[in-house]
This record gives C-alpha cells, structure tokens and sequence, in this order.
C-alpha cells in the first residue's frame, strides 16, 4: 500500500487528486472563517469552495501519476533515477494507461483519448440534432439545450480537433525527421495528460449546480460572466487544454528546428512537417489570448474585477477581440496540420511529386502571418469601430489566396500522376478537396460585409463552420488516421469497411450541413432548441442526416478495434512512400532509429530516376547518394 | 521541368469548366436564398449575394473539372506499381493561380465596400429610434415622438437610425428581410463602440425582429414584431403609445460620450 502511493501512477494520482481538492476546499473554508464570512459563498458566479479545488486537484493529479517526479528530483537535487526509461515505451497495454515518455506512446495516447472526446461530443450533437428535428421543445429544455451546443462545440474544438494532430503529429512526426524522439519527452508527456484534465472539467459542468456551461464556446462576456457555476468549468478547462497546446508547440518547435537528421534541410522537409512547424508558431503567439480572456472572465466572475462589466466601466467588446484574436489563428491551428497530412496522403497515392513543394510550404507560412490579421471578421456586426471592417475584409479575403493555392497545388500534383484509389486515406484527402473547396467559398463569402451583415449568427455560420472543421479537419484527420494506422499498430485495417465510412460519412456530411446554410439565409438564427416552423422540413431531413453521419463513426470505431486486435500484420511500407518514418518496421523499434538515418534528397521523389529521400543505417553507402535533389534543385 | 499541357484537351477542359459554371449558376440564382426583400439594401445584398454565386460557381468548377479529369484520366491501371512522371511544378502556372485568385477576391472587396457605403448612406431626414434588448424582450423608444413601444413600428420609405441599447447582456437586432443586424452592447452609449445603423425598409407589412446573439435561455424566443406602415398609420399609431419616460435609456444616450 506504502508503494503505491509513493511510486507514480493510480493510486497515487488518486490519493493526490483527495489530498489536493481537499487542500483546496480548506484554504478556502479557512480562510473565509478567519475572515468572518459564510463559509459557503453559493452566488451562481461564485462557489469558491468548488472551483479553487477544481484548480488544485487537476495538479495534484498531474503530480501524483508521475508528471514530475523527474523534474522534482532534479530541482530538489536528490538523485534523479537514472534515465527513466523505464516508462519509455510500452510492452501491455497497461503501458498506456501510465506517464511515459515515447512519443509513439504519447501518440498514441492523445489518438485514443481524443478520439474518446470525439464521440462524447458527437453523442451530444446527436441529441441537439433529436431536439432540433420538429420545432418546439421536446426532448431537452431551452437551457439544457445552451448546455449541449457549448460543450459540443468545447470538447471537439479543444479536446478533439486541435490536440488530435497534435497527437498524429507526435507519433509521425519525429519518425519523419529521423529523430530518435521529441525534443523534451518528459514535457510531452505532461502536454498529454493535461488534455484528460481538460476534457473531464468540461464534462465536470454537467453535474455541478446550475449545469453545465451555456454561454456558447466562444462564451461572450457578459452572459460568460453572469452565468452559474459550469462557466468557470469552461475557464478552466481551457487552461488545461491551453497549456497543453502551447506546451506541445514549443515541443515541435525545437524538435523540428534542432533534431533533423543529417542532410534534412528546411527545403527537403515533408510538408507535414512544415505544416506542424507553421501550426506551432500559431500556437505559442496566440494561445496565451485565449488563456488570458478566460482567466478575465473567471476573475470577473470571483472577484470581481470587471474587465468586461460595462456598469462598472469595464469594456465588453474587449472579450471579443481577445478571444478572437486567438480564436480565428485557431481556425488554422484546426487546419494547417490537416493541410500536411493530405499532402502526404495525395502525393503517396498518386506517386507523384507535391506539385509546387516550395510554394505549398511558403503558402503556409503565408496563412500563418495573414491569420493574425483578420480576427475582426466574426465582429462586423458586434458594434464595434467601424473603421476596422474594410481592412480586415480585405485580409481575410486574401487568406484565400494561399489556401486556394494548396488546393490548386493538390490538384496539379493529381495530373500526370498514377492515382490509387484503394486507400481510404485517399478517399478522404480527395473528399476533403470538394467539401474544404466548399467551406472556404462561404468563408469568402462571409468577409464580405454586406453579406456577412445578413448570415451573421445564422445557421449559414453553422453550416460554414461545419464545412471548415469537419469537411476540413476531420476528413484530414480520418485521412492521416486511416494513412499511418499500418505504422502505428503493426497491422492492416479493412478497406471495405474503411469505403463504407467514408461514403456514409461524406453522404451523412452534405446531407447535415449543405441544408443549413439555406436555412440560415433564410432567417433561421444559430444556438436555439426552438425554431419558426417554416424551417421544420429541412430540419427533420438534417436530422435524418447528421444520424447517417453519427452511425457511419461506429464503422470506423469497429474497423480501428478489430483490425488493431485481428488485422493482418502490416509490412513496414504498405503504400511504399518516400518519407523515413515508413523505411522502418511497423510499428518502429523503441528509439525509432539504431543510428540516424541521412537524408539526401527531397521528400517526395517519385518517378525521379535514382533519386532518394533517405538512406538508412545498414544500407550501403556505396549506394548512388546523388547530389541532385529534384526538389531543391533548379526546375 | 515543364509539364507537358500540350499533351492535355484544354480547349475541353475550359469547355467543360465554362459548362459546368452556366448550369450550376442557373440553377443556383433561381431560388429566392434571403427570402423576402423589405428594404432598400435587400436588393444590393442580395446582387452582390448573386454575383458571389456566379464567381463561386467558377471556382467550385474548375477545382471539380480538374478532379474528374485527372481521376478519369491518371487512374492507375490494376496491378500498375510504377510511378508518376516527376513534375516538381511549374513556375508559371504557380504564378497564375496565386495572382488571378488575388484580383478575385480584391475584386470581391471592392464590391463589398462600395455595397457597403451605398447600405450605409445617411439621409438628412432620418427618423431616430432606440432598441433597447434585455433579458428576453425588446423595447423601442422614439425620442421624436416622445413614445416607448414594445413593438417596432416605422414608416414606408422612410429611413431610420436604430441606436441599439442593452441593458443586461449582448442581444443582436436583426430583421431577416431587411438584411440588416447589429449587437446591442451594454455599456456607455457610443464611448467605444458604434452602436447605430441606418436601414430604410421600403415595403408595408408585418415582420419578425429576432435577436441573433446567444443571450440566455429565453434567447430563442427573444422576438418583436415589426410593422411597417404608412405615415398616417404610424401617427395613428404613436397616439396610442405610452409617453417616454424621462429616465429611459434614449435619455441617457443624449449623455455625451466619455
């Protein structure tokens, strides 16, 4: 039992989860006693004795299972074990389940985690779509239903879109580079076991008093500020994911910038990994506004500071602009790595070369400067000065420019190529192409003033959204998914079953959101459980829909689960790609590498004769190691 | 290395994108998609809404045209393990397809802002008229008129500037067949923010103002009605409302700016 709680996992975690809430609890009861309060302050923005512990207990948790016990150690200066391999990489499932610090494990486990949160959410929107079916109230009341949208939109937002790349990337990306591991693999771990904390504290608010939070994701002041006790959930949880995030980005950043293997300059990286390098810079500048405006509105809500409490002379729109100063560069953290992943998967299937490499990864570089431009877009109808409208409608209509390239670029690299269908990661690479086409065109759409006057708030923005993140995202990551699951798990998924997902999906997708932007433009406004009837006809049909879309989830959930247990043994390199992290067993060896590999020319070399990416350890250096690289080279 | 084009049916391709482009348009400009036109922007919205699908059309041709193609064509044969011919690119077609989409869509923009100057022009005899939100109902004082109303009665042709109020939380004004929307801020009346709009609505009726910014559990049903009318219904009507009271909130916003 001593054990137990003295070594880092469970049980530990458990017994500092205890100890820390209730360290938390007695701060606050004690000091409120000394102070001559009532013990229990119960205003709805208030509950100090919950949300204190709700602070100190995620961190006792993130103690106890083992975060860091390494860094203590070191900073204490008592003998840190020596180097703790042990918890580096998994031989039982139980290995999973522990802080560990391979990044093929922490892939691994931002994939399955995230995933998790993936259909929590999807559930939640199944039963919006249930209650939004007829008009009128039948199933959730008004304010259930601010509750289902807020945290539907929270978790596949915080706990599935973003950290869901950045778990494919943890796995891919080090292999790809010839890097033994990340950068800082005991920082890694920590990243990950912050995204659970998160995603338990959003889902926490349901059964805290007042229910769960229902001012929207983007939560507004001051319906943020003024609403019970879930909101502050939210707070919270948005620093956890945060951390994580900016944590995760520095990460790659350094991993990427310093841990190159020999002969991989800037000009023969994947362009996954020039995504990841775009993403990550978006990351640590902007992350820190989310985290900031929600801090705001939690202290305006316990202490009453009044950033945004106009009687008091606090400024509303401020909220807006902070948050959406992080909030549009995170519409494109929520892409660019999907950007990578389906030129990887494009270039692979069709066997060709990216068409335009260099442009393609200055297009993204281009998408990272512009993005921090535009954020004033979501607030043309806001009240705010009305100066600053044309000059961010002229950016954000620019930010079509390089995004149209990408999509013109994929294209190109499709001509003249010998396209494979067989996959389903090429399936959806090819279906992200339509419906992403379709998700920028409203997007310009909507920077453009007038228009966006109209369909502000309106279910063309929940159409248009939906076209970006799931049209966009998630057909990027079931792409990546379905393109490394042979590396990740040593085995084949099914492609009949893999067919199936994706056509359901795609059918269940322009059924549910193609709909929406007519209603929206009709006059049906978003976040409402009740509706004009007039709207009733299309909305039982995106009902009808979104069901096809949810159902098609569980072919992918049970092709991911068989195939992992039962599927065929998967050969090192199934779609015989150029990039390193396929020239080594699946799954790779622990440290990926007995000796770093040398990269001798671009990525994506096909049908150039005698050209190579990489030359792995054991090859023979006799062979031809040509100076020319057909990327790079003058063309 | 060039990529062969002359190997490719361009005349057909541009035949086929121009095709696709006129059919999708046609059918896409025949539904009314903003309903109903109540004002005088209404109309420019909805062309510059109708010039996007055209424009919007052509892109979604050429991404599609090109798709098909290179599906039908670049297909791998079964059993065909070789790969592509190694085109890196192409300097001057990456040129085109980064400055045509910037005319585009600076095109877009200049449009959009000559719309927008033209939905925005002030008349001299505008009627002034204060939105009031609060948790869930909306009120409308009418400083001229010395009145208050809970519901939103204007004249035909005649154009009025709605300064918007809240009172607890954000709330959005919006009339679909106006076109027109904007937050109401709680908060000092033009200290920061811009928080008046002109609209002229332009045919009689009865409409629906709805609010579209999330406010609270009432939020769906945050509804007033609208009703436009003659100038001498509208006076009939103003008699018939409750006198302004001294302390309202179109009081305050005489309070000059901090």
């Amino acid at each position: 039992m001593r054990a137990a709680l003295t070594q880092p996992g469970w049980w530990r975690a458990l017994f500092f989860t205890v100890i820390a809430g209730a360290f938390g609890f007695g701060l606050v009861i004690g000091l409120r006693a000394i102070s001559g309060l009532d013990l229990f302050q119960t205003e709805q923005t208030g509950y100090p004795h919950i949300v204190v512990p709700a602070i100190t207990a995620p961190l006792g948790f993130l103690v106890g299972i083992g975060c860091f016990d390494y860094w203590f150690r070191w900073a204490s200066g008592a003998p840190t074990q020596p180097e703790d391999h042990s918890w580096h990489g998994a031989t039982s499932w139980k290995d999973y389940f522990q802080v560990n610090t391979d990044h093929k494990v922490i892939g691994i486990q931002y994939i399955v985690t995230t995933f998790f949160f993936f259909f929590v959410g999807g559930l939640i929107a199944m039963m919006m779509r249930a209650e939004l079916a007829q008009p009128g109230t039948q199933i959730v009341d008004p304010a259930t239903f601010n509750g289902l949208f807020s945290t539907h939109a929270a978790l596949m937002i915080f706990v599935f879109v973003i950290p869901v790349f950045a778990g494919i990337a943890n796995y891919v990306l080090p292999l790809m580079i010839g890097a033994p591991d990340m950068a800082f693999p005991r920082l890694n771990a920590l990243s990950f076991w912050m995204l659970p904390v998160a995603g338990v504290l959003f889902l926490c608010s349901y059964i805290v008093p007042g229910g769960a939070f229902d001012a929207g994701w983007t939560g507004y002041a001051p319906l943020s500020t003024g609403a019970p006790l879930g909101q502050s959930f939210f707070n919270l949880g948005v620093q956890f994911a945060g951390a994580s995030s900016v944590a995760t980005a520095l990460n790659f950043l350094v991993t990427i910038i310093t841990m190159r293997a020999p002969g991989m300059n800037f000009w023969r990286m994947p362009l996954l990994v020039w995504a990841n390098l775009s993403t990550s810079l978006l990351v640590v500048a902007a992350t820190p506004f989310i985290a900031g405006v929600q801090f705001m509105v939690l202290f305006d809500r316990l202490l009453h500071t009044n950033f945004f409490q106009a009687a008091y002379g606090g400024d509303v729109i401020s909220y807006q602009h902070i948050f959406w100063f992080y909030s549009h560069p995170a519409v494109y953290i929520m892409m660019l790595p999907g950007f990578g992943i389906v030129s990887e998967v494009i270039s692979t299937h069709s066997r060709k070369p990216i068409f335009g490499y260099r442009l393609m990864a200055l297009a993204l570089l281009g998408i990272v400067v512009l993005s921090y431009s535009v954020w004033a877009h979501h607030m043309f109808v806001a009240g705010m000065f009305s100066w600053l409208r044309v000059p961010m409608m002229i950016t954000t209509l620019l930010i079509a420019v390089p995004t149209g390239i990408k999509i013109f670029s994929w294209l190109g690299t499709l001509f003249y190529g010998k396209i494979h269908l067989k996959s389903t990661s090429m399936l959806f690479a090819l279906g992200f192409i339509v419906t992403f086409t379709i998700g920028g065109i409203s997007g310009v759409m909507l920077g453009m003033i007038p228009l966006d006057i109209h369909v502000s708030d309106t279910y063309f923005i929940v159409a248009h959204i939906h076209f970006v993140l799931f049209g966009g995202s998630v057909f990027t990551i079931f792409a990546g998914i379905y393109h490394w699951f042979p590396k990740i798990t040593g085995r084949m998924y099914d492609e009949k079953l893999g067919r199936i997902h994706f056509y359901l999906t795609l059918a269940g997708m322009l059924g549910t959101f193609v709909p929406m932007h007519w209603i929206g433009m009709e006059g049906m406004p978003r976040r409402v459980a009740d509706y004009a009837a007039e709207f009733g006809g299309w909305n039982l049909e995106i009902s009808i829909a979104s069901f096809i879309l949810g159902a098609a989830q569980l072919v992918f959930l049970y092709n991911m689960i068989v195939s992992w247990r039962f599927g065929p043994k998967a050969p090192s390199n199934p779609w015989r790609a150029k990039t390193i992290e396929w020239q080594v067993s699946s799954p790779p060896p622990i440290f990926n590498f007995d000796e770093i590999p040398r990269v001798v020319g671009g990525p994506y070399e096909y049908g150039v004769p005698g050209a190579r990416h990489v030359i792995m350890p054991g090859e023979s250096s006799e062979l031809r190691e040509p100076e020319r690289s057909g990327v790079g080279a003058p063309t | 290395m060039a990529p062969r084009m002359k190997g490719l049916p361009l005349a057909r391709i541009f035949a086929a994108i121009v095709v696709l482009t006129v059919v999708m348009s046609f059918i896409m400009l025949i539904p009314n998609w903003d309903g109903e036109q109540a004002s005088t922007a209404a109309p420019k919205i909805d062309e510059l809404l109708d010039v996007m699908i055209v424009l919007s059309s052509f892109v979604f041709s050429i991404v599609m045209v090109m798709l098909t193609y290179a599906l039908w064509r670049w297909r791998a044969k079964p059993g065909d393990e070789g790969d592509g011919e190694p085109i890196h690119g192409n300097t001057r077609l990456e040129i085109a397809w980064t400055t045509i989409p910037t005319v585009i869509v600076l095109f877009a923009a200049a449009y959009s802002w000559t719309v927008l100057d033209k939905i925005e022009t002030e008349d001299a005899d505008r009627m002034p008229i204060t939105a009031i939100g609060q948790q869930y109902e909306w009120h409308f004082d009418y400083p001229d008129q010395g009145v208050t109303s809970e519901e939103l009665h204007v004249v035909t042709d005649q154009q009025i500037e709605v300064s918007m109020r809240a009172l607890d939380v954000l709330h959005s004004f919006w009339v679909p067949e106006w076109r027109i929307k904007r937050d109401a801020v709680p908060g000092a009346p033009g200290a920061s923010i811009d928080d008046d709009f002109v609209v002229t609505p332009d045919k009689a009726g009865a409409f629906s103002l709805i609010c579209t910014e999330l406010c609270g559990i009432g939020h769906a049903t945050m509804r007033a009605p609208v009703v436009v009318e003659s100038q001498a219904e509208f006076n009939k009507w103003v008699r018939t409302q409750d006198p302004l009271p001294k302390d309202s909130a179109a009081a305050a916003s005489e309070v000059a700016p901090q």
